[in-house]
């Protein structure tokens, strides 16, 4: 008898995961709708975004956010790498609990935190480098790197420890150099891994918020060069849904949350699934 | 008290007073051992778990260095200089020692890279002086017909014992001086490592072999020298037919009668 | 010059540049968290703990109302996520093991860790704020538990798996029920990973503020009533950080610190507690 209803809460408890991711696709397909119907593909294709004038474009959002992931990874891939091999390979003991231990740390500090650095100290630098205001593209950019690189850096790190050492060695054995084991058994042997890692990373930059909502400038304008103020979804949607004042404001803004999930859902699955699973079963 | 037989050949490594200490640990794991290996000649290290065997043998290559905090005493004597000297060309000393795991350990590459890995290292990059090389090296660890029609395939496609041979031909390819060999059948079926056994044998003439095995038979199959090491202690090392028949030491007898281990 | 002296060579240059991009990154991670900590300790006084929100340029204004705010989202969003999350893994790791509906569920809910929380937040203004027609605390500490859930489930699942078969087995053995079995023997046994699974799981809501921008929105004066907006650390920081007024920023600064001495020592404590739990 308890037996039974213990089974039942728990039975019903996890399958409310499924119940909610559905539920979330559902609520916001419903209420974006209005802008699909209104719009259709221009919604996506068109960045004109002029809430006076009831047209919502989202190119500009959409090209935003994959502008500034995409200029993130290419400043935090080579970085997180060279760091998850010091991790792994050069630093001794001490260096590496001490060193790993803060990585981890530091990947936990809220994501605000470094949107308010990147305004306050890094923007400033940016200004005096550059002229202009120092917010736009560049600026997201490099807060976006430095906030996914102490996540990057630790999963990375993870994928190559799973080389087993008795791989390492026997290249060792073989009159090979650090270097040549790194780059000829390691990284060969952890490449799901590390490249499912720096997926999933993508997939939390893609969708974060606070780190880029500072220093971004929330113009809807697709930009001409890396230093002009532009937007991206998440960016957009925290600016503006408290301030939507029609129902087809609402609506483009519920088609720019559907977006950035259907975004996310696929690199994170991609990452998940094609890389992460694979990199498993080899071991 | 150990009892170590003088050896009339030419030898090709000289273990003399050699004392080794693990990062940290109190004592040494390796107390003055003195042996001579022989060269051309298989070389068998028996014992209990932790008696030191593969401690010993990961010396003669110095692997213990790719873990810091290690500590080396005494000599081991091969060409003509102690290899323990902190002054010693590792990538050199790994060239002309090579070593075989306990699992076998294929490159995740081909089957053809995996055995041309340490003639690259190298410097070779000739294609026609790779390709004879390579497959003189698969002839040589006798697995040259199961793979010569796929050698552009995935070395980890192998079986366990293919994939072995395969790091013997990896090995052998570089021609070192010698070759260590750690428990080289402990993942293998028996069909698998009667193979290997042969092979070590045929290797013998030449290069000179150091096996560390945990099986008795396998010893006395395939070596022409055994030692028998206990804590850390050499406690005898003699002509294989003599140790196992009438050895000299009681511990020595106590271990392959099977009182202890 | 031979080809191993060459490879020397490039394996000191690359390892060089792996060092320095270690260094790099800490450089930039140290600059942060120094900032955090001069800028936060300068900021404390005993007047945030004791006042609420002001408008600029008044002496007497502090954090009292987001700290309070925050304690009662992240509580709320605790008492129903943890539940949850820790029913659904029982049933994961325990009756639904590797059943394809068990592997569906972990998948889904892996990928639902990673998903944008500003997406969380959508869902529930839909949801919860515009039947309600206003915003509320309880809409907070439901995108928070949302959030929550995945990560308690996760961890719940792994850790009650480590719990050994035979423990279970000896419990049927002397003829429990199933339920008790999971209470009395595998919940015991698991009891540090599951601690630690809670701990990193408030920690990560804990730092939130996008699904709280428009759930719980915001207020500038010290409230308890769950029906009403409700202040947050992070929102509170995140409308204190653009603000132009020098003496709001420095309370945002205020906030960042105490925040984040929070999550870290969270984080801390909940490493702590499995590393004294694999000792044993």
């Amino acid at each position: 008898m308890i037996d039974k209803i213990f089974l039942n809460m728990t039975r019903t408890s996890a399958l409310l995961i499924l119940f909610i991711v559905a539920w979330i696709f559902v609520v916001l397909f419903n209420h974006s709708t209005e802008a699909m119907q209104t719009f259709g593909f221009d919604f996506i294709t068109k960045d004109e975004w002029a809430p006076n004038l009831e047209k919502f474009g989202a190119y500009a959002a959409i090209f935003g956010s994959v502008a500034s992931t995409f200029l993130a990874m290419l400043l935090a891939i080579p970085v997180a790498i060279g760091v998850a091999i010091f991790l792994s390979e050069i630093a001794h003991d001490r260096i590496k609990g001490f060193f790993g231990v803060s990585v981890e740390l530091l990947a936990a500090i809220p994501s605000v935190i470094y949107g308010m650095w990147g305004l306050f100290f890094f923007v400033p630098i940016l200004r005096d480098i550059f002229g202009g205001m120092g917010i736009g593209l560049l600026a997201a950019g490099i807060v976006l790197a430095i906030m996914i690189l102490p996540f990057m850096a630790a999963v990375t790190r993870d994928a190559m420890n799973t080389t087993p050492d008795i791989l390492k060695e026997s290249a060792y054995a073989l009159g090979g150099t650090q270097w040549d084991v790194i780059k000829d058994v390691i990284i060969p042997y952890a490449k799901a891994g590390i490249i499912g890692s720096l997926i999933l990373a993508l997939g939390r930059a893609i969708g974060e918020t606070m780190a880029v909502t500072f220093v971004m400038g929330n113009v809807h304008h697709t930009p001409s060069s890396i230093m002009d103020p532009t937007t991206s979804i998440p960016v957009t949607l925290a600016n503006e849904f408290t301030e939507a004042d029609s129902s087809l404001y609402f609506s483009s803004l519920f088609g720019l949350a559907l977006t950035l999930l259907i975004m996310s859902f696929v690199v994170i699955a991609v990452a998940k699934f094609y890389f992460l699973r694979k990199g498993r079963k080899e071991q | 008290m150990a009892s170590i037989i003088d050896i009339k050949d030419e030898c090709s490594l000289h273990v003399r007073d050699f004392s080794f200490t693990y990062k940290g640990a109190s004592a040494p794991s390796l107390k003055k051992v003195t042996m001579p290996i022989a060269k051309h000649s298989v070389t068998a290290l028996i014992g209990p778990s932790g008696c030191g065997k593969t401690t010993l043998l990961r010396s003669f290559n110095r692997m213990h260095d790719l873990y810091p905090g290690n500590k080396y005493e005494g000599e081991i004597e091969f060409e003509g200089r102690n290899i323990l000297d902190p002054k010693e060309d590792l990538i050199h000393l790994r060239t002309k020692i090579g070593m075989i795991f306990q699992k076998p350990t294929a490159f995740p590459m081909s089957i053809f890279d995996n055995v041309a890995y340490g003639m690259r290292l190298q410097g070779i990059k000739n294609k026609t002086e790779l390709e004879g090389r390579v497959e003189k090296a698969l002839q040589d660890a006798a697995i040259w017909k199961e793979v010569k029609d796929r050698l552009k395939h995935d070395a980890n496609g192998l079986s366990g014992g293919q994939q072995q041979r395969l790091c013997i031909a990896r090995a052998i390819a570089v021609e070192p001086e010698v070759l260590l060999f750690d428990e080289p059948t402990s993942a293998l079926d028996p069909i698998s490592t009667q193979g290997i056994e042969r092979l070590v044998i045929e290797l013998k003439e030449r290069v000179s072999i150091i096996i560390v095995t945990h099986n008795m038979q396998q010893a006395a199959r395939v070596s022409d020298y055994t030692g028998f090491m206990y804590l850390g202690d050499l406690i005898e090392l003699g002509h294989t037919e003599e140790l196992f028949v009438t050895p000299k030491e009681k511990l020595t007898q106590e271990y392959i009668t099977g009182k202890f281990g | 010059m031979t080809a191993t002296q060459k490879r020397i060579i490039i394996n000191r240059i690359a390892l060089g540049f792996s060092t320095l991009s270690a260094i790099i990154a800490l450089a930039f991670l140290f600059w942060i968290l120094g900032v955090l900590v001069m800028k936060g300790i300068h900021s404390i006084s005993w007047n945030i703990f004791v006042f609420e929100g002001s408008p600029p340029g008044y002496e007497e204004s502090g954090l009292k109302h987001a700290l309070v705010g925050q304690l009662i989202l992240v509580g709320l969003a605790t008492l129903i996520g943890v539940p949850l999350g820790i029913m659904a893994g029982t049933y994961l790791s325990e009756y639904g093991k590797n059943s394809k509906l068990a592997h569906t569920i972990r998948d889904i809910s892996d990928i639902m860790m990673s998903a944008p929380s500003i997406v969380i937040g959508a869902f529930v203004y839909a949801i919860v704020v515009m039947p309600m027609g206003h915003f509320s605390a309880w809409a907070g500490a439901i995108a928070l538990a949302i959030i929550m859930i995945p990560i308690i489930l996760r961890t719940t699942d792994d850790m009650l798996q480590l719990v050994p078969g035979t423990l279970r087995e000896a419990a049927f053995a002397l003829g429990a029920p199933k339920y008790k079995v999971i209470m009395n023997v595998v919940y015991r046994g698991a009891k540090a990973g599951i601690l630690t699974g809670v701990l990193l799981g408030i920690a990560r809501v804990g730092g939130e503020t996008a699904p709280l921008l428009f759930t719980s929105f915001n207020d500038n004066f010290f409230t308890t009533d769950l029906n009403e907006a409700m202040p947050s650390l992070t929102v509170t920081m995140f409308n204190y950080a653009i603000s132009p007024y020098d003496d709001w920023q420095q309370l945002g600064w205020a906030a960042a610190f105490i925040l984040s001495m929070f999550i870290l020592g969270l984080n801390i404590v909940g490493r702590l507690i499995l590393l004294a739990g694999k000792r044993k």
